[in-house]
């Protein structure tokens, strides 16, 4: 018994943004993570994506992914340098943010990391795009740490929040 | 100078750190590929809508209504 939930650390970027939000010295004392995301970025477009990346690592990732809006919905591959998720733009509707939730079991085995990802970003209108990830890291290091970045460069704007929590399967 | 937000779980120090100029390097590089796609995306559809545009013209020279025209397009 006794799953817990426990929150690690949590972040919100200042007035100034941020390139990039970095959990380091994840503690390896859990079962599973979580990261969740609220966040926007400055890309002069709806949406833009987030890279998920763990220890500074650009390489053997795989990820699928489904896209739904309302009207249609679609599925593709990911890239191999990170696995991704959606976010609000900048042209997204005013003081909306996305809603991310990353997955992680077993991090700290030596193993392979697999994640699942829920994703949407909001944009207070009739179309919203929700996304579902499925994510593999070809390395079997313990997760240490976890980055985000803008998939073109942008900033992530101030009021983005991030979150890690850990669980516990006993 | 861009800035990261770099969380120590161990410590729960939130600390601002400028990028590296490698960072600052990969960054350029990343904004630089999306302007250029997005360059390419816009041209790709400019032309497909001139395409299509110069089409209908011509169908409707040829003497097509424009109830014809819109049932070839559709």
């Amino acid at each position: 018994m006794a799953v817990t939930y426990k929150l690690i650390q949590t972040v919100t970027v200042g007035s100034g943004g941020a390139a990039s939000i970095d959990f380091t010295s994840i503690p390896q004392t859990y079962t599973d993570l979580l990261v969740v995301y609220s966040a926007r970025t400055s890309r002069s477009a709806v949406y833009d994506a987030f890279r998920l990346t763990f220890n500074g690592s650009t390489t053997n990732y795989s990820s699928k992914y489904l896209q739904g809006n309302g009207s249609s919905a679609s599925s593709f591959s990911g890239s191999t340098s990170f696995v991704s998720c959606y976010v609000n733009g900048a042209t997204s509707t005013s003081n909306t943010f996305s809603n991310n939730a990353f997955y992680i079991p077993n991090y700290t085995s030596s193993t392979y990391k697999s994640l699942s990802g829920e994703h949407l970003y909001e944009t207070n209108a009739t179309a919203a795009d929700m996304f579902l990830t499925a994510g593999l890291w070809s390395n079997t290091a313990a997760i240490t740490s976890i980055s985000v970045t803008s998939d073109v460069g942008a900033t992530i704007v101030q009021y983005s929040s991030a979150s890690l929590y850990g669980i516990k399967n006993s | 100078m861009a800035t990261k937000l770099v969380v120590d779980c161990s410590t729960g120090e939130v600390t601002e750190v400028e990028l590296t100029a490698e960072e600052v390097a990969q960054r350029e590089a990343d904004a630089q590929a999306w302007a250029l796609a997005e360059a390419e995306r816009e041209a790709e559809a400019t032309a497909k809508a001139e395409a299509k545009a110069s089409a209908v013209a011509k169908l409707a020279a040829l003497g097509l209504t424009e109830g014809e025209v819109a049932a070839l397009l559709a």
